[in-house]
């Protein structure tokens, strides 16, 4: 233990994978909860093209990563009722994107050819917490604790606005804006563990311990504190696991304990915890399928 | 992939298809298009996007698997993404939706899925070249061996979709009325889960496991904006899927960007379009003082 973290390499990706982490878990507690799973995916596969449009106009790729993560945030919660897009808007809107990050990949690895352009696209999607430098992994920890600070600034609010969006929008919270205001942290959490564990694999850390956790408990604070512990704990034993197994990829190693959190709350809690019980605002009627509304049009 | 454009667009046809591997591209895409588009049409019914990415995305596992042990990628493609929506299908209700709590379950399986992917591709030696061929497709490397597995397949999926298609509309559209008139709803859900898996192990072979949806879901949801209608709506998005990968095999064959660029951009183009059509026509009809409603 105290060999492994007397490498450089690994002091740097436990600051930041920790970081990460805390944002990851605190972020996916309310993404699970506002049943934005799907818009999370989406923003986090979108931080690829970002990325790989910063590399092809010669910029840092956090730059790109950052701006479009959150572009792209605002332009969903706009296509969306309530700050909440659909599932064909969110689909749509991210397979084109990613059809632009391949152009950019083709454009970057052909305009700037050197060595390993071919890789761009694989670090990006795949993550490389081992290859941190000592500076991006305190700015991505700053960041990361700058997005806990706004999520728990809004944290009561936000709550009721999931919650129950009427009564909420009812008693004058200003639901939209908190629905903006959370799709903007989705996309800058997704653009900051994108160096971590990646573009395809940051959905792990989102979803995973946030739904272990409501899976255990329907206290909200206890809930996002559990959701933030586990992501915490699955970048801890992921990292020392890929330290000791050198064969095993850092991203693997943490989804799959974070994975595997998630199946033993789903083993020991059959039913899901819920929140409050006997809320209203979401009836199944409203959550079924839009075949009937599609067809009454 | 540098033949000259000219505006006789029969010569450029027959210049093109001189080459084996763009009839290939032509046959395969033709059969993924034709295939993601009744298929496409009931997903985004369903409002199962998210379900259909995530089966998307499992072919990446199963290709790199079957690339590590040595074995044909094809098997690797239609087992992974069969046992994917066996264990999706296992999930609570909903949970494929995108809707309930529970779609965090499905997130889970994706990036298990993904990093599982991550490990083989890395067992194997790091192949960066191979990573985005699967992620982002590769329209041009289809064999005709391929093409002969991608239409059988896609025969057996179509014939099982239009034998349980009324059923499955009824218990899309009212689950709790169908279920109430003794559908078998879950049975059924199933059974389109699977369907669903066996079409994007298909076409994801084509577009790649992130492009797909270039095919299932924008030509689908393109005609759901147009028309109310089951059958005109399924055969439009046949329309728009072939249209979509019939231009972006000419555009790329004539171009130095992907193929899967113009898919993405066409589908996404026709999607924005037909977005913008109805809400202008609803508008120009409302000018129209209605005497009933109004």
């Amino acid at each position: 233990m105290i060999a492994m973290l007397s490498h450089p390499f690994m002091q740097y990706a436990f600051i930041a994978g920790t970081a990460v982490a805390v944002a990851a878990g605190l972020v996916g507690y309310f993404m699970v909860l506002r049943a934005q799973v799907f818009t999370g995916d989406a923003l986090s596969h979108v931080a690829f093209t970002g990325a790989l449009a910063a590399l092809a106009a010669g910029l840092d790729a956090r730059i790109g990563l950052y701006a479009l993560s959150i572009v792209v945030a605002v332009a969903l919660g706009a296509l969306g009722r309530r700050g909440r897009p659909d599932d064909v808007v969110i689909g749509s809107v991210f397979a084109w994107i990613l059809g632009l990050g391949v152009f950019l990949l083709t454009l970057y690895t052909t305009t700037r050819s050197g060595s390993g352009n071919g890789r761009a696209g694989v670090t990006v999607l795949f993550g490389s917490i081992l290859g941190l430098s000592r500076d991006s992994a305190l700015l991505t920890a700053v960041i990361a604790l700058a997005v806990c600070a706004v999520l728990l600034a809004i944290a009561r609010p936000l709550l009721f606005a999931s919650i129950d969006e009427t009564v909420a929008a009812a008693r004058h919270v200003p639901v939209r804006l908190l629905g903006y205001g959370f799709l903007v942290l989705v996309g800058a959490t997704a653009a900051e563990s994108t160096q971590v564990v990646g573009a395809l694999l940051i959905l792990g850390l989102l979803a995973a311990p946030a739904g272990a956790a409501t899976r255990l408990t329907a206290r909200p604070l206890v809930a996002m504190g559990l959701s933030a512990g586990i992501a915490v704990a699955s970048v801890w034993i992921g990292l020392t696991v890929a330290y000791h197994a050198s064969w095993m990829p850092p991203s693997f190693a943490i989804l799959a304990t974070a994975t595997s959190s998630y199946l033993v709350a789903a083993l020991a809690r059959r039913r899901p915890a819920r929140p409050f019980a006997g809320r209203s605002g979401r009836s199944p009627a409203d959550t079924g399928s839009r075949g009937a509304e599609t067809l009454r049009r | 992939m540098t033949a000259a454009f000219s505006w006789n667009l029969i010569n450029d046809i027959r210049d093109m298809w001189s080459l084996p591997f763009m009839v290939n591209a032509f046959r395969a895409g033709t059969i993924a298009a034709v295939l993601a588009g009744p298929v496409g049409w009931f997903m985004v019914l369903r409002a199962q996007t998210f379900a259909g990415h995530t089966l998307a995305l499992v072919g990446l596992p199963g290709a790199s698997a079957a690339v590590w042990l040595g074995v044909w990628p094809l098997a690797g493609y239609y087992t992974f993404a069969v046992a994917a929506a066996l264990v999706v299908a296992a999930l609570p209700a909903g949970a494929a939706r995108g809707h309930s709590n529970e779609s965090a379950a499905v997130g889970t399986v994706q990036a298990f899925a993904l990093a599982t992917g991550m490990l083989f591709i890395t067992l194997y030696g790091g192949f960066s070249g191979a990573t985005n061929a699967l992620l982002f497709g590769t329209f041009l490397g289809i064999t005709s061996a391929q093409v002969a597995v991608l239409a059988g397949c896609a025969a057996a999926v179509l014939a099982v979709l239009t034998a349980i298609g009324r059923p499955l509309l009824f218990a899309s559209i009212d689950p709790d009325v169908a279920a109430a008139r003794s559908v078998p709803v879950r049975g059924l859900s199933v059974a389109f889960l699977l369907l669903l898996a066996l079409t994007t192990a298909e076409v994801s072979q084509i577009t790649g496991a992130l492009l797909i949806f270039a095919l299932l879901v924008l030509p689908a949801a393109t005609a759901q904006r147009l028309t109310a209608r089951p059958a005109y709506g399924m055969v439009l998005a046949v329309v728009f899927g072939l249209a979509v990968i019939w231009t972006s095999l000419f555009a790329g064959y004539y171009s130095p960007y992907p193929i899967g660029f113009w898919t993405t951009t066409i589908g996404f183009v026709l999607y924005a379009a037909a977005s913008g059509v109805r809400p202008l026509a609803e508008r120009l009809l409302a000018r129209r003082p209605d005497p009933v409603r109004a």
